[in-house]
């Protein structure tokens, strides 16, 4: 009678050595005390130089008062503040410089892409100008041009150039008319928030009814219809209560307004062009991979030209795009790392720079940096596997 | 037979092709004014074209000074590319001593004449002169440029800048960061679960953050990991820090060739009887590896921009002594020649290297297509 093969293995002929089994586990008790090793050598190090230089160790210093001042700052902060204060200031400042660049990246390229696929020739060519010509360009020297070579080249500001006398340029940065919210704005705010939800019940609720009667109704435009004129009707009907403080001229600096640091709008314009190159690759070969069968198909049963986009191109380029666009969302948030070249105050800017310069606890700060930027990562990274799981194609 | 025939006997004259496609009216017709919207798209461009390429175009070239070598000379309205004439010595070489130039320019010449043995593909033994672009060249290289050997004078790498490090940093970047990646995607595939975590984290991790956070941390603790009375040279510190950034980028790539490979594969090697690293050296990797080549390359243009992050630590490359060059009291406010002279050098090399990558895919295209 013939044994069964699985008890061959099991038997194992030959030396052990020769056994698969007993090999990857030499193996990875190997790699183990090597690590084991390595890391306890450099814990070891480290501990002895941190006694020798006589560097505090814990995050104490973390509530210990950090005596410096920062030049933007999204929630209350004077130089009495903590350090800890600072780590949270560079986090806002980071993530108000990502939301824009992301938004602007998107809108820029999404234009670009669509333009490199445009029938007019010269159009094309300038968008892969364009494309060619940002992509390899170190994102680094395209900050320091925008802020070295166009910004800080604008006049001082008692000459600043202005945009109909409410928006004005100069070396200090951009000073545009601030919002003032009255009292009773909150209603319009609220508005606003349940335009938002009963849109999205409505659009469900469209769906549902579509797939049951087949008769679909006009969610885009009902929607956006909602989402302006309830919180404008709320808005007019409390009797508009914002007040514009518009920049006036006083002295040697304007008074009123808000001024919006040159070295947010280098580094936003920065980081949304260096990107938008890359996204508007990724939208030109996202259209692209939804073969022509489908255009045809859907034209063969006769479905107009917006519908064919909307419904047959775009769901399936989308699933080549998303994946690859969070991936540039994510870098574009690395990148803004690089605000500390020219100064502008994100959390590698005050955290690992000011901050650490001061307590001297490296490893403490560089530890929190990192973790802050992985943590980003890692929840985006997880969001895209549902969104993938959800969206991949169904196959047969 | 009469001469009623169902078909002609002679040829119809040639007809000649119509109006509209010949010539650069022609061509203007069907390309940019087919219709009202691309005719009002093509007039938007070109008067966009018209109202920035041209002031560009005159600020570079028109009315750019070329010559000379003071701030005297910079005489009209446009750039001054004097400041770069005038500095380009120390741009290429950095601080190196010029007495020792000539080792500089070798290195130069090699990696020139190894990157083209390399690019090009109809030269012969690849695989030998890649093996000594891996292992032999970094050697004679760090040999020249340091110095200290065979009564060649030591010099230090603070001395080291401009175009020349710039070029050492990517060229030990890419040479690093290959084979960890090949170690670390390897690793990722493994069965072994421990190997397989200790991956996985490894390349999670330098994946999640920012370069400018790993070269800080090069920089500043670093120093505490060694023993305290061992010397680490700054330089080293970074590209410490850039070898082990890049390869979890490489190593993604190179991933998704070994995934791109079927699983037959694998199992006719077993069937032949072979190890692991024979099958992985022999049969996976040199289909994966020639799979992600453009993926390879793109990864080398990256790398090759990041460079420019060390002048955050304080190293001279290439932006970053052109960056000093601007700080020079007798050169002050040439901001902009500097900054577009140092996009056009680092725009050369990138440019050239996806131009490769393409040309490479389409070579490549021929048989991994259905």
């Amino acid at each position: 009678m013939l044994r069964p093969s699985s008890s061959l293995l099991r038997r194992g002929h030959g030396p052990l050595w020769r056994n698969p089994t007993v090999r990857a586990l030499i193996v990875q008790i190997v790699l183990f005390l090597a690590l084991a090793i390595f890391i306890g050598f450099l814990v070891h190090n480290t501990l002895a130089n941190l006694d020798a230089r006589g560097i505090n160790t814990g995050f104490d210093f973390l509530d210990r008062r950090a005596g410096f001042s920062i030049p933007q700052t999204l929630i209350e902060y004077t130089s009495n503040s903590s350090y800890g204060r600072t780590f949270v200031i560079g986090l806002l400042n980071t993530l108000l410089v990502s939301a824009m660049g992301i938004v602007l990246a998107t809108v820029l390229g999404f234009l670009i892409g669509i333009a490199r696929l445009s029938p007019n020739w010269l159009l094309a060519r300038l968008a892969t100008v364009y494309v060619e010509t940002f992509r390899n360009i170190p994102l680094l020297v395209q900050i320091l041009f925008w802020y070295y070579a166009v910004l800080r080249a604008l006049p001082s500001p008692r000459q600043s150039l202005s945009l109909f006398d409410t928006f004005f340029f100069n070396v200090r940065g951009v000073v545009m008319p601030d919002p003032q919210p009255l009292p009773g704005f909150t209603a319009t705010v609220w508005a606003l928030l349940l335009a938002v939800v009963a849109t999205v019940a409505f659009a469900v609720w469209a769906k549902r009814r579509q797939s049951r009667t087949g008769q679909a109704l006009p969610v885009y435009w009902i929607g956006a219809g909602v989402i302006v004129g309830v919180p404008l009707a709320a808005f007019l009907l409390t009797g508009a209560p914002l007040e514009w403080t518009i920049p006036e001229m006083a002295g040697f600096n304007f008074r009123g307004g808000v001024n919006i640091l040159p070295e947010l709008v280098a580094l936003w314009l920065a980081l949304s062009i260096y990107t938008a190159a890359f996204i508007a690759e990724i939208v030109r070969s996202g259209i692209l991979s939804v073969s022509q069968g489908q255009t045809e198909a859907a034209r063969s049963l006769s479905l107009p030209g917006a519908i064919t986009l909307r419904k047959i191109v775009i769901p399936q380029a989308m699933r080549v795009i998303v994946p690859q666009m969070t991936s540039q969302y994510l870098n574009l948030i690395k990148n803004s790392s690089l605000a500390t070249a020219i100064g502008y105050p994100d959390i590698v800017a005050v955290f690992a720079g000011t901050t650490l310069n001061q307590t001297g606890q490296a490893i403490e700060i560089i530890a929190m940096t990192m973790a802050v930027y992985l943590v980003i990562s890692l929840t985006v990274s997880f969001l895209m596997n549902l969104y993938n799981a959800r969206t991949l194609m169904k196959e047969r | 037979m009469n001469d009623q025939s169902a078909y002609r006997t002679e040829m119809l004259p040639p007809r000649q092709a119509p109006d509209q496609r010949r010539g650069i009216g022609g061509w203007l017709r069907a390309n940019l004014f087919n219709g009202p919207i691309n005719s009002v798209v093509s007039v938007v461009v070109i008067t966009f074209l018209a109202w920035c390429l041209w002031p560009f175009l005159k600020w570079t070239l028109f009315d750019a000074d070329f010559l000379g070598s003071t701030r005297a000379d910079c005489t009209g309205d446009g750039a001054c590319w004097v400041f770069i004439s005038a500095r380009f010595e120390s741009i290429v070489y950095g601080f190196y001593p010029e007495a020792a130039r000539w080792r500089v320019d070798i290195v130069f010449a090699m990696m020139a004449a190894l990157v083209a043995w390399l690019a090009i593909p109809r030269l012969p033994y690849k695989r030998w002169v890649g093996l000594f672009a891996l292992v032999g060249f970094p050697v004679v290289a760090w040999i020249l440029l340091s110095g200290g050997y065979f009564g060649l004078e030591y010099v230090p790498t603070r001395a080291w800048g401009g175009l020349m490090l710039t070029l050492v940093i990517a060229t030990v970047g890419i040479v690093g960061s290959l084979p960890l990646g090949v170690l670390l995607a390897l690793g990722r595939r493994s069965k072994m679960p421990f190997v397989k975590a200790v991956s996985v984290i490894f390349i999670e991790f330098w994946r999640g953050v920012p370069l400018i956070t790993v070269l800080f941390m090069a920089s500043v603790m670093l120093p505490l990991f060694v023993p305290g009375n061992v010397e680490f040279d700054k330089l080293l510190r970074a590209l410490i820090g850039i070898m082990f950034f890049w390869s979890a980028y490489m190593a993604e790539v190179i991933r998704g060739g070994l995934q791109a490979i079927g699983k037959g594969q694998n199992e006719a090697g077993q069937a032949l009887g072979l190890g692991y690293w024979q099958r992985t050296g022999l049969i996976i990797l040199p289909q994966a590896l020639k799979l992600v080549i453009p993926g390879i390359v793109n990864t080398f243009i990256a790398l090759f921009k990041d460079t420019s992050l060390v002048l955050i630590i304080g190293l001279f490359d290439l932006l970053a002594i052109i960056r000093a060059g601007l700080t020079d009291a007798n050169w002050l406010g040439f901001s902009t020649e500097g900054y577009v002279f140092a996009a056009l050098m680092f725009w050369v090399f990138c440019f050239a290297m996806s131009r490769y990558s393409q040309y490479i895919e389409r070579r490549l295209n021929t048989s991994y297509r259905t």
